[in-house]
Order: structure tokens, then sequence, then C-alpha cells
């Protein structure tokens, strides 16, 4: 178990730095109040807290990306990665222990997010489900940004981990229904992850039967295994050339 | 001297990066105990000498062995009984020195309570045992001693240094010397440094590696007796008379004449024969000074001249 210890460093990291926990907790927060203000002047189905919250809470996990990929960036950067290359963790070991973290920090958002949405008014159907989504969503995001530190610099990471966190934000659909923008936007949004778990975290959440939404829950369980798989052959990569 | 009496043995350790050799057949041998230094200009092969040995990179061709475990082999052995402190400090920032060290002695699997008795002794031996704040708020000198705490919190019996005082100011190099000083005879030490001075004050044995291979090897005494024959003598003195400086070459001696000061390269100065010298020419000796051949002068002449920081 001594993956263990280094996941507990890790989420130390994460936990103490404040900048994640500004980021992660309070960015999202501050979205759903500002759209739920612009809902109470101009009341409109999409800025509902029912309709939002899910949104607010995948776009608030695509922040994991960023940490995730900077962690790993900055662990390379310092050598502090080589040092730990040099003690008998095995590759398995650096896996977990780099993915774990991000998990409780996801399930932390989600539970606060859900929160305040209910306090705005919303009412949640199957959570237990809408919760799985969101795990699988989480490790989405922690698989990308374990690719991205594994394969580029801190400040690499920097810039591609601001434009993939844009883009997430753009094409999750959490502020706009992408089928009403239709064209390239639409086509971009479904071919990611992203809009489809928004989708089934939404319709799970107000009682739709699974057989509604299982496609796009497939799509983001098979996004998910293999960017798992995809995150495993990065860093295994990145050991390979300390 | 037998083979179990070195803690590390090399046999043509090779290592190319595409078309570069960056490490050409290095054979060494290290004893149990002692601090080996390996002196060389960057890009020299000294980090990449030290990857191979602490199983980061696998070696092109060759091998080598630790205490008996071969690093291709068994790597997972052989980093079992090592500690590393790379070249950068390595820390992890938001951690404070203690969390650090309880880190790594949970990654080598280190009982709990034993874990937290080392880390308490390691952070008295390296004076941190007062800093309780996160790691990024140390100075330099401080995260290079938590760096060297790291490494040695499985109890390693090697122990290899990347450029330990890199950076540092003078009082902090000295501070580090001293601590490693303190380990001379318990672990078996290798050292990579550029810093002629450190691999001399510490080292039992050196070896000087250029452009990828070794050149030299031996104690520091060895070393200078065997590759930097001239020893100096300067003479503080007033009103040098042309005669005194002339009578005084020869004989493998070489003068300079400075203001007020006579300098002397001979292999072998006779003091007396100098003394008589400038007496008989009525010059003011004002003081001498002995100086022995240093390591930059080896080094300057082994490496045709080259010493980069």
């Amino acid at each position: 178990m001594k993956f263990v210890k280094l996941a507990d460093r890790n989420m130390k990291e994460l936990y103490r730095d404040p900048v994640s926990m500004l980021l992660g907790l309070v960015m999202p927060l501050v979205m759903l109040l500002l759209f739920n203000s612009i809902n109470r002047r101009q009341p409109l189905e999409m800025f509902s807290p029912q309709h939002l919250t899910p949104g607010v809470v995948i776009f608030g996990l695509a922040f994991t990306v960023m940490f995730s990929a900077m962690m790993l960036s900055r662990d390379k950067k310092n050598a502090f990665l080589i040092r730990l290359f040099t003690t008998p963790l095995k590759a398995g070991d650096y896996i977990v222990a780099y993915m774990l973290p991000f998990l409780p920090f996801a399930l932390m958002q989600t539970v606060v997010v859900f929160a305040v949405g209910a306090f705005l008014g919303a009412v949640y159907q199957n959570l237990l489900f809408a919760a799985l989504v969101i795990l699988l969503t989480a490790l989405i995001c922690s698989s990308l940004g374990m690719i991205l530190g594994s394969l580029l610099t801190e400040n690499q990471v920097a810039g591609a981990g601001s434009l993939l966190v844009t883009m997430i934000g753009l094409f999750c659909g959490a502020w706009m229904d992408l089928h009403m923008v239709g064209g390239i936007f639409e086509k971009i949004g479904y071919a990611i992850p992203f809009a489809h778990a928004v989708d089934v975290s939404r319709a799970a959440l107000n009682g739709i039967a699974f057989a509604e939404y299982s496609p796009s829950f497939y799509i983001v369980l098979i996004y998910a295994v293999v960017l798992f798989v995809l995150a495993i052959l990065a860093f295994r990569h990145a050991m390979k050339r300390p | 001297m037998s083979r179990n009496e070195y803690a590390i043995q090399t046999r043509d350790l090779t290592k190319d990066f595409g078309s570069r050799r960056a490490v050409n057949a290095i054979n060494i041998g290290i004893r149990k105990g002692e601090i080996f230094s390996l002196l060389g200009t960057n890009g020299a092969g000294k980090t990449t000498t030290l990857k191979m040995l602490s199983c980061l990179i696998a070696p092109g061709s060759g091998t080598a062995e630790l205490l008996g475990r071969d690093i291709l082999a068994s790597p997972q052995k052989v980093k079992e009984i090592i500690g590393v402190s790379p070249q950068e400090t390595a820390v992890t920032g938001h951690l404070t020195a203690r969390e650090n060290l309880l880190l790594m002695g949970g990654v080598f699997g280190l009982p709990n309570e034993v874990s937290r008795r080392r880390a308490e002794e390691l952070m008295e031996l390296m004076g941190l045992e007062k800093r309780n704040d996160q790691t990024r708020r140390l100075s330099g000198g401080l995260q290079r001693r938590l760096s060297i705490a790291m490494a040695m919190m499985s109890d390693p019996q090697i122990l290899f240094l990347d450029e330990p005082t890199l950076g540092l100011d003078p009082a902090a190099r000295k501070t580090v010397w001293d601590y490693i000083e303190k380990l001379k005879g318990e672990k078996t030490i290798l050292l990579t440094t550029h810093y002629l001075e450190e691999a001399d004050t510490l080292s039992d044995h050196i070896a000087i590696i250029h452009e990828g291979g070794i050149i030299a090897q031996g104690t520091p005494r060895e070393l200078k007796e065997h590759h930097s024959a001239l020893k100096t003598v300067r003479v503080l003195c007033e009103d040098i008379p042309a005669g005194c400086a002339e009578e005084l070459r020869g004989n493998d001696m070489q003068v300079t004449v400075k203001t007020n000061e006579l300098i002397m390269k001979t292999p072998a100065p006779d003091i007396y024969r100098i003394i008589g010298v400038l007496k008989k020419h009525a010059v003011t000796i004002r003081g001498i000074n002995w100086e022995e051949p240093t390591l930059d002068e080896v080094f300057l002449k082994l490496t045709g001249g080259e010493v980069t920081a």
C-alpha cells in the first residue's frame, strides 16, 4: 500500500493550494449564482437551477484537468518524480496515486454545487446515477491531466490546460443548448464526452428512464476507459525518459 | 582487494543518446563506506552515470553491481538499497520537512513508528528540527539539506548525491559539506560535482570524467602528485633586485616578479635556498606562503582547460 502515502501527499499538495481550491470550488459556485441571478430577472429554462446545476458540476470538473496536469508537470520539473522513480514504487502505484486525490475533490465539488443548487430550488431524483456519471467524468478529466502532465512541460501545460478548460466550458452545453447552436459547434460538442455527461446527469436528476440516455452514458464510459488507458501509456512513456 | 569490499562496481558502463556517446565504457570500483566523487564539466557524463546506477535509465551496454545486485537484472532490488538526492532539490513544496521525510518512509514501506523515529533523527542531524513551515518557504540551503535527508530516509547503504551544493552560497555549501562528512564511513556515497574544492574536501577517491570517459582516478593526493607537479611559494618582500630573480630561476623553478611579491613554482621547492638567495640580495622578507598544488590545476591540465559552472 505504498501508493497510499504518495496519494496522501498529492492530496495535501492539492488541498493546500489556495488557487486550486478557489478555482475548483468557488468558481463553479460563482457561475451558478450568476446564472441564477439572470434567471430571476429574465426567467429562462436553460438557466434554472434544475437545468444548470449538472452543467456547472461538469464545468467545475474541467479544472481537474489543469490541476492534475500541473501537479505532474511540476513534479517532473523539480525532479521530485525522478526521486520517486528511484524508490521501489511500481508504475501502477504512480497512476493510482496521481489520480486518486482528484476523485474526492470532484465529489466535494459535486456535493457543494448540488447543495447550493438544491437551496436555489433544484429537485434531484436519480442522484446516485448522476453521481456515477460525474465520477466517470472526473476520471476522464484526471486522465486528460495525466496525459498532458506526462507529455508536456509545466509551461506547455499552462497553455494547453487553459485551452482545454475553455473548450470544455464552451462545448459541454452547460450554458447553452448545443442543439440550438447546431452546425460545427454541435458536432464538436457531441464528439467529446462532456456534453454527453451533462445530458446524462441532467436526465438522471430529472428522473428520465435510462433507456432514453443510455447511448450518451456509454459514450462517457468508453471515453473514461480509453483515456484511462492512454494516461497509463503516457505515464509509462514519461517513466522511460526521466 | 576482494570483490565484496566494493559497494559499487561498474563494467564498461556505456550510454548513447542518438549518435552521441554520453558515457563511454566506464569502469569504477567504490569501496564500502567511502565518499567517491565524479568530477567533470557540464555534459561530461556524471549525471548520466548516476542515472544508470540508480536504475533511472538503462545502459546501452555494460552493467554495474551495487552490493552484488545487478542494475539490469534486479533494478527493484537495487532501488531498495539506494538513496538519491537529485541535482534539483526535489522536495514537495506544500508539505513540511517532516511530512516530506515521512512520505519517503512511506514509499519505501517503512512501518509508521520506524518512519517517525527516523524522520526525527534526520531532522536533528540536518538541523531541521525547528522548521515546521511548508518546504516552499525554506531557504535553498535548508531545502538542500532536506533533499539529502529524504535520500537517507530509508537508511540506504548507498547514497547518490548529484551536485548537492549547486547554487548555494559559500556558507550554506560549507554547512552541507559538514553534514556529508558526518556520513563518512557509515554510507557509501557517490557524489557528482563540478566544484573542485568540494571534491577535494570531501572525497576519499575521485574520478575525473571527460567527454564520457574516465581520464584519471585516485585519491585527491594521488591525483595532485601524479598530474600536477608544481608547488607554489609566494614571498612578500620589498626592493627586489633584478639579479635576485635571475639567480632563483633554473632547476625547474619558474619565477614571476610582481610589485613586492616573488612567485615561484617548482616541483620540490628548496625553501632554505630561496631564503639564502633573498638574504644575499638584501631583500626584506615580509612573509612566505606555501601553496600545495590544487585539484583545479589537475583538472585544467587533464580536461584541456575547461572549467564550467
